[in-house]
């Protein structure tokens, strides 16, 4: 097995990349898009005519530049590119036989990848992914059009910003997005795929559900299993026919909307790649952390299911959920302070499952303060995302299921829709927003990188206000994002919402898990403490790591009535058989069965021969048969004892034996008489 | 190893159905339904035949349930409430969210005929509380041996067939099932499955029906005429399944022929039931998941709740009551008020229960009906049966069976006499032996058993690498479905002589072992020796016969260079024309047909001829053959043919002379 870190994770927004070679099957997990470089461009055309040409007065210009502190004119205002994973370039998409997708932010990149000409990988993701992935790509395209509305179409296939001399003379900020840390990643910069390239990927994935079996060529056995980050989100287990793998990806324990982790289904996997965790930078120390693995307790680990439960509740114990709740509650007193005091509140976050729980407790704290406040959203695709939460029971979180099952509503969002608490509307400029405008007000509306969609009109409405209220995400660059938007006198929150597995789960979960080899990000290593009954692998970015194989053979399974039907032969120490019958590679088993159609009757006759004939003997067995002859010496047999010789025949018919040390020749005329002869050779050696 | 099936209903009949199957040390209840043809103990199947000592826990593995009607599910608030099992119970989530409903209807309808309840609203929510939801496709682990998965099964929302596996052994427990769509259900679908039982419903074991549209118009028909007349249409039903489909046909109907004759449905718990459906629209049609954004179908317009002061109101209208098949409850009390017009018009399903009112008034046209021996009920009014069913027709039962093509098959769900020719059927054209066992019987089943070997690399690599006769089994047959939406699931399949290079060696103490032949004499130690037969023998020309008499020089001095590959060619085309099958390779001077091998021969005392075949003269050309063990039926073959055959030579080397 290989394995190729292409890209480390970054976070909820951006997922890893890795590719995995696995019985000769190259794998892809995930195919993000690095959506944080959008800030490299600026979202407002500028009256400061920054492009005009590149005369040395410019050049000289943009020298001073880079020593004074970064501003709106040092972004590039052209039509954006989008930034891939870099080394996924380097490799032939032709090649790639399966795709693995783990969340609607690994789906972004998709499209670059089916549109490939000779690409035929199978593709697969879940029902819920699939849908959400496709909605976000849907709107991503049309924030884009939006956007190319200002600047019109580049001219050139080539934009002047990615030329060098353009390039070379930018602020270190803005090199270092354009560029990445190691001033390579020029090459994966990508002009935005199409609507219709959105559609063909659509129609080239296959969907599963959760748990669901996808058998690829009949040998790998590929299932999902929830991670509770985001409704349809998952952790893989490919099973094949020499090693099982569970790929771990950002995982949430307990989630409020999502199913949760499921990490009981990704248990007796013998390899663990860990792939993506929570971590609040460097700030997340783990000495001060009591929760270490103790290896002795782990020496006794036996498999009973009383274990399981403890293990399982150690790993629910501090339950995340309640924390992340809080935060909810808290951005929503902000907002509530904030629309009181005659500001309004603008959240560009992008995550459904922070939305759907900020709606909800929004409106429950709005109502119980008699806030008559509204609350809009506005997207391209939230009415579709906001009704298809509603039908989707089976990929959400216990408490949500129960809702089902009690006959409300999976969430609150229908009804105060019907309700008119919240309306939503596809963009800026419907006509129903502009008759039901009204502020203050609480607006939900993408992208959160504040360069595309209509959070970008609205910011440039409120940024002035310093009653009004902006939500981000931590993890977006603050400083870079809102350049276009100087001077702002608006409020900034920017909150962390957890997106992962935190560092300190990782040693309970393989206790839990007990794979016998981990693959573990080498720059975490550090961080955590693994026992020595897990062998660890250190993985790096654009490295290939080759994991020797734990079992030499494949498995097969012979149905006992069809082996109790072969032909055995006893030797020495073992018994051998030739098989019979037909062989199924199905689910990745291997399965030898009775063939449907007998055989017919096939001579039972060894086709391999080993030992050495003794004239004589065969000469005796010959005449048991009733086929006589002599044995003529060869020439140089006084200096061996070896059976070499030659055998005549003369009765029933004539024929010659030539019998030799490492093979024997049976020349005879007659059909009849040479397979008598190769009968009586079969007793005196061995063969099969 | 063998799988035990004990139908504890079900078994002959229809109602109650209820097996529970042993499986490799596992034991699994499917369905736990009622008889709505009873009341009294007979309604329920028989648990003691589980346990005598009523220790439920410990004699099942768990309890699976295919969908909500009661004849399936009726019985399971009794079985973990009264009689205490407290295993895990399976169904889909569309089950699980719908069956309390269909189960408080049943036991309020109860309640109204006056018997004992045996189970209580409380007893339905605590029941309800061990059900594990599953969602289609997702294989479940319900311990370390045993898994399960759903897989769509049509009929009612959430219907669902059961697969179960455990170790070697695999079985599929069908439910009710239909594999044609309807108006809100998709048609039934599952993969292709090693299976060693399928037990199948068979409700409709000698039926086969044809178009579901024509008869969905002759509904319409007797529904429009009746209340265009000023009838009053009664449409007795469970409130869940039926009800919503015949309402979106009425409803599309109502629309189209703008009428505004009343729809009524007897209680809220229709109504309710839409709220589920709406949620719950990923487990219908796709025609109507489509539909979804800009109407919900189960939005009804012209619906209404019921109220008994209407049953005698003036003017027509239509009302879904419950329960169906007039087995009691409301239904039944309209039946008595509206029966005797003849104005009005009751519809009655495809299947009715024996003993209950439905079942008396489908067998015969009665025109009295006895309900106790005090009460009596004139039925004038006209009765007009549904002749379309979620359930498949005896079609789609022979189409599933040969699909799956299990080992064994055992029949459920059905009538006595028509699940016996369907046995038969099974049996004869599908050649799959087949049981219909009564309630309470035992069938025992035998099942396939693996050992398990390490298969060497050379050996499957030899397997996988493509060849003339490799088969890749076609996807689009890998998964049944009566829609066309089926998932391809390729998987490989060798049936030719790669797999006898497999050997099997068993050597005590150690796992078996598959190798390819090539790597057994290095594992054994051993020196190969080579078994060949060789053969020298004479071909007759034409040319030599002709030429000899004008004394030209001898056959062997012509016989050079490009004339043996004539010859050669010559006969490659002959035994290319004769041979059905082998490679046969030109090799210029030689010829070879897998391992045999062929060329001209002209050494005079050469070793492998036998002296007293043919004369060895100059009229002959000799060819000199040796081949392995293998082939040797081919050899034969080749030299029969070119013993009978006569080397067509005289035009071309007339030339060259
Ligand atoms: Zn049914
Ligand atoms: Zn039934
Ligand atoms: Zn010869």
């Amino acid at each position: 097995m290989k394995f190729t870190c292409l890209r480390k994770g970054g976070g909820f927004h951006f997922p890893a990349c890795h590719m995995l070679n696995v019985s000769g099957f190259r794998i892809l997990l995930d195919c993000p898009l690095d959506l944080s470089s959008l800030a490299f461009f600026s979202p407002v055309p500028v009256a400061h005519e920054a492009h005009k040409s590149l005369d040395t007065d410019s050049v000289i210009r943009k020298k001073q530049k880079m020593e004074k502190a970064l501003d709106a004119n040092d972004l590039v205002h052209a039509e954006p590119w989008y930034k891939t994973v870099k080394s996924l370039h380097l490799w032939d998409a032709s090649f790639i036989d399966v795709v693995l997708i783990s969340s609607p932010m690994g789906m972004l990149g998709l499209p670059y990848l089916t549109r490939t000409k000779d690409f035929s990988a199978k593709i697969y993701v879940t029902e819920a992914t699939a849908r959400i992935g496709q909605l976000l790509m849907e709107d991503l395209v049309s924030m884009h059009m939006e956007f190319r509305q200002f600047y019109g179409p580049e001219d050139s296939c080539f934009p002047q910003w990615l030329r060098w001399e353009e390039l070379e003379v930018l602020q270190y900020e803005m090199k270092k997005i354009a560029l990445g840390k190691d001033c390579e990643e020029l090459g994966a910069w990508m002009p935005l795929y199409s609507a219709d390239d959105v559609k063909d990927c659509m129609r080239k994935v296959q969907t599963l559900k959760y748990a669901e079996e996808a058998c690829y060529n009949g040998t790998l056995i590929i299932k999902a299993f929830s991670s509770g980050l985001e409704i349809g989100t998952c952790n893989w287990t490919i099973n094949g026919p020499k090693r099982n793998i569970a790929y771990i990806t950002n995982s949430i324990f307990v989630s409020t909307h999502a199913a949760d982790f499921d990490f009981v289904g990704l248990r007796g996997n013998d390899l663990i790649i860990y792939s993506d965790f929570f971590s609040l930078g460097a700030a997340e120390n783990m000495e001060n952390d009591n929760t270490y693995f103790d290896p002795v307790a782990s020496l006794n680990f036996s498999d009973d299911v009383n274990n399981l439960e403890e293990m399982s509740a150690s790993l629910l114990k501090d339950d995340e959920s309640t924390e992340e709740m809080e935060k909810l509650a808290f951005i929503c007193t902000c907002a509530l302070d904030s629309v009181r005091g005659g500001g309004s509140v603008l959240i560009p976050i992008d995550r459904l499952g922070i939305i759907l729980g900020l709606l909800e407790q929004m409106s429950v704290l709005l109502e119980s303060s008699s806030a008559k406040v509204p609350m809009y959203i506005i997207s391209s695709v939230a009415e579709e995302l906001l009704a298809f939460t509603n039908i989707i029971p089976e990929w959400l979180c216990k408490q949500r299921q129960e809702k089902l099952f009690s006959g409300e509503p999976l969430f609150e969002h229908a009804k105060l829709i019907k309700e008119r608490n919240i309306h939503v509307f596809p963009a800026v400029h419907s006509p129903e927003l502009l008759t039901n405008w009204q502020e203050p007000c609480i607006i939900f509306s993408p992208h959160w990188s504040l360069r595309l969609g209509p959070v970008v009109h609205l910011l440039r409405h409120w940024c002035s206000d310093p009653n009004s209220l902006l939500v981000l995400e931590s993890g977006v660059d603050a400083d870079i994002a809102l350049l276009p938007f100087k001077p702002m006198a608006m409020k900034v929150l920017q909150c962390s919402f957890l997106s992962g597995m935190r560092l300190q789960k990782v040693q309970p979960l393989l206790k839990t898990l007990q794979p016998k080899l981990v693959l573990f990000p080498k720059d975490l290593r550090c961080k955590i403490q693994i026992s020595e009954a897990n062998t660890i692998f250190l993985y790096s970015e654009s490295e290939t790591l080759r994991i020797p194989s734990s079992k030499n053979s494949t498995e097969i399974e012979i149905a006992t009535d069809l082996a109790s039907k072969f032909h055995w032969k006893t030797l020495k120490q073992e018994t051998i058989t030739r098989l019979e019958g037909e062989l199924f590679m199905d689910y990745g088993k291997h399965r030898l069965l009775s063939g449907s159609h007998p055989a017919d009757s096939k001579q039972q006759r060894p086709f391999v021969h080993w030992g050495s004939p003794d004239s004589k003997g065969l000469l005796t067995e010959l005449s048991k048969i009733g086929i006589n002859g002599t044995i003529k010496k060869v020439r140089d047999d006084t200096e061996s004892e070896s059976a070499a010789g030659v055998v005549e025949i003369h009765e029933p018919k004539k024929a010659v034996i030539h019998v030799g040390e490492t093979g024997t020749v049976i020349i005879s005329a007659d059909e009849n008489l040479a397979s008598h002869i190769v009968k009586a050779i079969d007793i005196v050696l061995d063969g099969i | 190893m063998a799988i035990d099936c004990l139908v504890l209903g079900a078994g002959q009949e229809v109602g109650k159905s209820c097996v529970v199957v042993s499986i490799n040390g596992k034991r699994i209840m499917f369905d736990c339904g009622m008889h709505m043809g009873y009341t009294d103990s007979r309604r329920y199947p028989d648990f003691s035949l589980i346990s005598k000592t009523g220790d439920f826990d410990n004699a099942l593995t768990c309890v699976i349930i295919t969908h909500f009607h009661l004849d399936h599910i009726g019985a399971l608030p009794y079985f973990t409430e009264v009689c205490g099992y407290r295993g895990p119970v399976y169904m889909t989530y569309p089950t699980k969210a719908l069956a309390p409903l269909m189960l408080e209807d049943y036991r309020k309808n109860m309640d109204r005929r006056g018997e004992d309840g045996q189970f209580t609203s409380d007893h339905i929510t605590e029941c309800m509380k061990k059900v594990i939801p599953v969602d289609l496709k997702q294989t479940v682990q319900v311990d370390k041996d045993l898994q399960i998965r759903a897989y769509y099964a049509g009929h009612v929302l959430g219907a669902a067939m059961f697969y179960a596996k455990v170790g070697d052994a695999a079985m599929v427990y069908t439910g009710d099932y239909n594999m044609t769509p309807d108006r809100h259900l998709g048609a039934a679908q599952i993969d292709r499955l090693q299976l060693d039982l399928l037990i199948t419903e068979s409700t409709y074991a000698t039926t086969i029906r044809d178009s579901r549209y024509g008869r969905e118009r002759e509904f319409l028909k007797a529904v429009h005429n009746c209340v265009a007349a000023g009838g009053k249409v009664l449409i007795p039903t469970f409130a869940l399944g039926r009800a919503q489909e015949l309402c979106i046909l009425l409803e599309d109907y109502w629309e189209r022929m703008n009428l505004k004759v009343p729809i009524y449905f007897s209680s809220g718990l229709t109504i309710q039931a839409n709220m589920y459906y709406k949620m719950l629209i990923n487990w219908t049609s796709q025609k109507i998941k489509e539909t979804y954004a800009t109407h919900n179908a189960f939005d009804f317009k012209n619906v209404q709740n019921f109220d008994r002061s209407l049953i005698n109101a003036p003017g027509p209208c239509v009302l879904f009551a419950t329960p169906g098949m007039i087995s009691g409850g409301f239904s039944l009390e309209v039946f008595m008020q509206w029966a005797p017009s003849e104005i009005n018009l009751i519809t009655l399903p495809g299947y009715c229960v024996a003993g209950t009112i439905g079942h008396k008034l489908m067998s015969g046209k009665p025109t009295k009906i006895d309900l106790d021996k005090d009460t009596q009920v004139d039925v004038r009014c006209q009765i007009h049966q549904l002749s379309f069913s979620p359930h498949t027709d005896a079609k789609g039962i022979m189409d599933l069976v040969k699909f799956l093509s299990p080992k064994h098959a055992i029949l459920v769900h059905g009538e006595k006499p028509k699940m016996a020719t369907l046995k038969e059927r099974i049996q004869s054209e599908l050649g799959i032996q087949c049981y219909c066992p009564a309630n309470n019987d035992t069938v025992t089943i035998p099942t396939t058993h693996y050992v398990k070997a390490d298969a060497s690399d050379a050996f499957i690599k030899s397997c996988l690498n493509p060849n003339f006769k490799f088969s890749k089994s076609s996807s689009v047959d890998k998964s049944y479905s009566g829609s066309n939406d089926s998932k391809a699931i390729p998987g490989l399949q060798v049936s030719d002589e790669r797999v006898a290079e497999g050997i099997l060696v068993v050597e005590k103490g150690k796992k078996a072992k598959v190798i390819h032949q090539d790597e057994l004499l290095h594992m054994l130690g051993e020196n190969k020796h080579e078994v060949q037969f060789a053969y020298c023998f004479p071909m007759r020309t034409e040319r030599l016969e002709k030429t000899r008499s004008e004394d030209l020089p001898s056959a062997d001095d012509l016989l050079c260079g490009l004339d043996k590959c004539t010859l050669i060619s010559l006969l490659s085309t002959k035994l290319s024309n004769e041979l059905s099958d082998g490679n046969i390779q030109d090799l210029g001077e030689q010829l070879q047909v897998e391992s045999f091998c062929l060329s001209i021969c002209l050494k005079d005392n050469c070793p492998h001829r036998i002296s007293d075949s043919l004369q060895n003269d100059s009229e002959v050309v000799f060819f000199c053959c040796s081949w392995s063990v293998a082939d040797e039926m081919l050899a034969w073959k080749i030299i029969s043919i070119m013993k009978n055959y006569t080397l067509p030579l005289e035009g071309r080397l007339q030339v060259r002379i």
